[in-house]
């Protein structure tokens, strides 16, 4: 560390002029630190005195709509309301100003560009929610059994608390590419040159790769939050049940695969529903990396462009529409599942 | 078209010149805040700081300025939802063509002295404000294109000359080839970008080939890309790149993957890697964070890209932030005319970053260093100067240009069929939304 | 690191010694425990390749990454340096952009996570018309895609007022919108998530808590949440994650004037605008981390196993 010299930096930090910094935004944290809590539970607590003074018979009938106001509130202005407009304007022309029915919907999936985006789009949702809960529920597992359980799951954890914007730098790291005459700065050429003596790869641009090296970098970014979820659901599993079948001569196989696998379900089809559906609307890898390019492009990506380069709301809308209906079987295979859960009560 | 523009320009300079006279000086106190939306960050936001300064203090208006990486999105949303900010500083002008003919943009003819702007500007460049006929923006640099970097000393040592025609670049190609060498270093990975600089090579080449009318007709949407000129371009610069890419470093595996501002590296490694490299005035920025830290002058030289067509010789591309009034208040024009100013082009010139004046007051000797004064020498003797047409395509245009290139360098005989599908995107591009 | 490391590891309290004996011979002691640990260290260490190259290039010479892996810096001669920290640190917007930062994500971690919790408690325990379709409908509003909701909702902030630099009841208006646009965008999944948890509570502790004459609030208050503190561990902070790490939204909605930007505006304006010196960014990823791992580690402690084990029995 030779060459390294001293942090002496002019911190700005303290030539701020906090006084008025704070003073200029007191109300506002004010508001931030005892407001915002204390109206979240005022509204709960006096809302359930207010239904208490109703008849016992209608309480059951409102109560649960008290409970639920606010979010409906919050969601159907920040959600609903342009998901509306965007639904309906998906039926109208560019200009927004006549009726062309599927007109939009037909001409984009008859599209070569989209064709490949709908491709692409099916291999991030084959792959991505897949991996993620592959890696997120071993890691899940296998470190709730070492010692070094908490080091290792900040580790994986990190990525998570990784900008978009700091991530095509990290993977430029890792994927880049450089003439085979000069040394590789990319870790993965490193490995493939220096190690199995091959030549090295373009892996976001060679098409043949391209899209798995994308789909990777949301899984790397992904498992941190699946392992975080399942470990929850793990830990949330009484030890008693575990301890009274071990005590019952099972051995550890079975009590993963019946007990622990089946308690954990419920929280796995959540983890694999978020996933399926940050796959479809999956944006930023692909945006940073290489917006679109080589065969790269997926819906979310296209929407964008459609919004706002091309400017052209009947298509972006038409492709917000085909994402949303791209949902709906799993939300049905969802509701099969919490009305299971429901019956096991 | 082109010359229908001047004579209008012309008689409403006239007419607007008059009425102009009237109008307050930026001498007086305004006070207040000016909100600016812009892409400038780094070095070059504090440049922007230190050309705002002087305006800050001669007319009390405060500058309040955003920066983002994503112009056309917020730009877009923010004017939509009735929001916009006062100026508006953009590196492209498709978007603000469509917000112009949308009515979005405030027409400068008469909040800015038009006369003054008439002496002090060229036509060239008060037409490039002129959308529909009415002045809407105006540009404050430029930044000039089609420049070969090459480093003196490697030239020197193989008895290389700078090549002044198109044939004498084709010569020393062939020559560095046969002394088995690499001519160029092409650059074009630059993340959503990507493909850009290499639309450089092109525009460059249809402007100088095909002479002004054929590349106003094309940014325009009038001129197809399969048309005879347009495809000519391409070919011109494939053979520069070589069949399967043979003239050029590393081949197209290096195109795409090499970050553009480290495309110059190889001109400075020993033996060089390659010994021309083709980027705007501002990669001397990169150059300087290279390790080791190349010279300008000793390490690394440049000359302009010789006439493919002597009918058009002296032509280039010029890039440039176009400043518009997004919403109309006494501070955003107070700015705008100091913008205009030699007075707050000079600042901005002295402090490097391959930055040239437009404003002709601004003396050659305020440049820093003798390649950027030769660079401003450039753009005054240049006689057709036209704006980077990519930057003037609406932005899905340009998108499509860009990834256009990616695909011919990866497969040159794919040109007909790349060419088609930009033709398909053209026809849609240009429709007002 | 040292944080993690420093932890004492996680010893379950409900795991008894005798079940971790059992299992350990089940599996022929050592072998296998040896493999376990050599299989997890080796997916760690898989998995923390791409921000080590971060960690290593954050402290070397600006434009040395270009010419040289990163591993090549950890032998002699070292050659490291704090000029990209120098300059994150030193950037003039860096202190009042924290300021900001916690500003937006405080209460747009708060909020959602409250009335998430209050309706995932009503979507698991409380019978009513259409809940399971209207739960539906929320976990289907997952796939909205945030770029469509932009120009209606900014439309609407502009209409009522919320833009930035407004004053709405001595609030910056700005922030209040950010808030709200935050709050929509994170229900979903939060709703999703908690509902979940919610659900799998054993049913016999309501039935007590009725008899024992206990409203739904109390025992929302009293069970419902102290024994869902690991779901609700885990979604404050991915909330609060994605809305520290959140540029274009912010940009939106409160706009990117040093006022009222976020540090994820900040850090990335160090950069110019064609990339020079993208080198900052490397340690700008680090300065911008710091308070997510530090919400992280905070909150690490709930993720132990037997919150829920002392209930049951009873």
């Amino acid at each position: 560390m030779d060459a390294m010299t001293p942090l002496t930096v002019t911190l700005p930090m303290l030539d701020v002029d906090w006084e008025t910094l704070v003073s200029v935004n007191l109300p506002t944290l004010l508001f931030v630190i005892v407001g915002v809590p204390l109206a979240l539970v005022g509204y709960i607590v006096g809302l359930d005195v207010l239904v208490r003074r109703l008849p016992k018979r209608s309480q059951p009938s409102v109560r649960p709509w008290v409970w639920v106001a606010p979010a409906i509130f919050f969601v159907g202005l920040i959600l609903v309301y342009p998901m509306v407009g965007t639904v309906v304007r998906s039926f109208f022309d560019r200009r927004g100003d006549a009726f062309v029915g599927l007109g939009n919907f037909v001409r984009l999936l008859t599209d070569h560009g989209v064709l490949i985006v709908l491709r692409n789009n099916l291999l991030w949702l084959l792959l991505y929610p897949g991996l993620v809960l592959l890696f997120g529920l071993l890691l899940a597992v296998l470190s709730d059994r070492v010692k070094f359980e908490k080091p290792v799951k900040s580790l994986i954890f990190m990525p998570m608390a990784i900008s978009f914007v700091a991530m095509a730098i990290i993977w430029q790291f890792v994927y880049y590419y450089k003439d085979p005459s000069e040394p590789q700065t990319g870790i993965l050429n490193a490995v493939v040159v220096n190690i199995f003596h091959g030549l090295p790869i373009t892996w976001i641009q060679d098409t043949r790769f391209n899209n798995f090296a994308l789909i990777f970098i949301g899984v790397w970014g992904a498992t941190g939050f699946a392992m975080v979820i399942l470990s929850a659901a793990l830990k949330g599993i009484p030890a008693e049940l575990l301890e009274a079948a071990r005590v019952d001569g099972a051995n550890e196989r079975t009590i993963f695969r019946r007990i622990i696998l089946p308690l954990m379900m419920p929280t796995i089809v959540v983890v694999g529903t978020t996933m399926v559906i940050f796959a479809l609307k999956a944006f930023d890898v692909v945006y940073v990396m290489t917006a679109g390019n080589y065969n790269t492009d997926i819906l979310a990506r296209r929407m964008y462009a459609e919004l706002y380069s091309a400017g052209n709301y009947a298509n972006a809308s038409a492709l917000a529409v085909i994402l949303l209906l791209a949902v709906v079987p799993v939300l049905i295979f969802n509701l099969r599942q919490f009305r299971a859960v429901e019956a096991r009560r | 078209m082109g010359r229908l523009i001047r004579i209008l320009a012309l008689v409403s300079a006239g007419v607007l010149g008059l009425s102009a006279c009237g109008t307050s000086t930026s001498s007086g106190k305004i006070g207040g805040t000016v909100h600016i939306l812009g892409t400038w960050t780094g070095t070059e936001k504090d440049s922007f700081d230190a050309v705002m300064k002087p305006f800050t203090d001669q007319t009390g208006v405060k500058i309040s300025f955003e920066a983002t990486r994503d112009l056309d999105a917020i730009l877009q949303t923010k004017i939509a939802a009735g929001n916009p900010p006062d100026v508006t500083g953009a590196p492209g002008v498709g978007t603000l063509i469509k917000l112009a003919r949308a009515g979005k943009l405030v027409a400068l003819d008469d909040k800015l002295d038009v006369s003054q702007l008439n002496a002090n500007y060229g036509a060239d460049w008060i037409n490039l404000g002129k959308i529909d006929n009415k002045l809407y923006t105006l540009y404050a640099w430029a930044a000039l294109k089609g420049l070969i970097w090459y480093d003196p000393k490697a030239f020197q040592a193989k008895g290389y000359q700078v090549p002044k025609t198109w044939d004498e670049l084709i010569a020393l190609q062939n020559k560095i080839k046969s002394d088995g060498g690499k001519p160029w270093c092409v650059a074009l990975e630059s993340k959503a970008a990507s493909g850009w600089p290499g639309s450089d090579w092109h525009k460059e080449i249809v402007l100088s080939q095909s002479g002004t009318t054929v590349y106003d007709n094309w940014w325009q949407g009038k001129q197809k890309w399969t048309s005879p000129e347009i495809k000519q371009a391409w070919t011109t610069w494939g053979q520069i790149l070589g069949s399967a890419d043979s003239n050029v470093y590393g081949g197209k595996q290096y195109m795409v993957s090499t970050t553009f501002g480290d495309g110059g590296q190889g001109l400075f490694t020993s033996p060089p890697k390659c010994y021309m490299f083709n980027q705007g005035s501002f990669i001397t920025s990169f150059f300087d964070a290279y390790t080791p830290k190349p010279t300008a002058g000793t390490d690394y030289a440049v000359f302009p890209l010789p006439d493919v067509n002597t009918a058009n010789a002296g032509a280039h591309v010029v890039a440039g932030d176009a400043f518009v009034i997004t919403k109309d208040t006494p501070q955003a024009r107070a700015l705008l005319k100091y913008l205009a100013t030699a007075e707050a082009q000079d600042i901005w010139v002295k402090r490097g970053g391959g930055k040239i004046a437009i404003n002709k007051q601004v003396s050659l000797s305020d440049y820093p260093d003798a390649i950027s004064k030769s660079l401003a020498q450039v753009v005054v003797d240049t006689k057709i100067a036209r704006y980077d047409a990519g930057d003037l395509m609406p932005s899905d245009m340009q998108a499509a240009y860009w990834a256009a290139v990616l695909k011919f360098v990866t497969d040159q005989s794919k040109l007909d069929a790349i060419l088609a599908e930009l033709d398909k995107t053209q026809a849609t591009a240009y429709a007002s939304p | 690191m040292s944080v993690a490391t420093a932890a004492p590891p996680a010893t379950p309290p409900a795991r008894s010694k005798a079940a971790r004996t059992r299992w350990s011979q089940r599996l022929s002691a050592n072998v296998s425990s040896a493999g376990l640990n050599v299989a997890v260290l080796a997916l760690t260490l898989a998995w923390i390749v791409p921000t080590l190259g971060l960690l290593i290039n954050s402290f070397r010479p600006g434009g040395a990454f270009n010419t040289s892996g990163w591993w090549t810096a950890l032998a002699p001669p070292f050659n490291f340096t704090l000029d990209s920290y120098r300059a994150v640190l030193g950037a003039s917007d860096l202190a009042p952009s924290f300021f900001n930062s916690f500003m937006i994500t405080i209460p747009a971690t708060i909020i959602p996570t409250a009335v998430a919790a209050f309706a995932a408690y009503a979507f698991s325990w409380m019978r009513f018309w259409g809940r399971d379709w209207i739960f539906l409908a929320l976990v289907g509003l997952l796939a909205v895609p945030l770029q469509v909701t932009f120009i209606p909702l900014l439309t609407l902030a502009v209409h009522m007022g919320l833009t930035s630099g407004n004053n709405f009841f001595g609030l910056n208006a700005g922030f209040l919108a950010v808030w709200i646009a935050h709050t929509g965008y994170g229900l979903p999944f939060a709703i999703y998530l908690l509902a979940n948890f919610f659900r799998v509570l054993p049913q016999d502790l309501f039935e007590s808590a009725e008899i024992d004459g206990a409203g739904p609030v109390t025992v929302f208050f009293r069970l419902v949440l102290p024994l869902s503190v690991p779901a609700i561990a885990s979604l404050v902070i991915f909330q609060f994650l994605w809305v520290w790490n959140d540029l274009l939204v912010a940009l939106i909605y409160v706009g990117g004037t040093p006022e009222v930007a976020p540090l994820t505006v900040t850090l990335t304006n160090l950069v110019g605008g064609l990339g020079q010196h993208i080198e900052y960014l490397t340690a700008a990823a680090f300065v911008s981390m710091v308070v997510p791992l530090i919400v992280f580690f905070a909150l690490r402690r709930y993720f132990v196993r037997g919150i829920l084990a002392g209930s049951v029995k009873g």
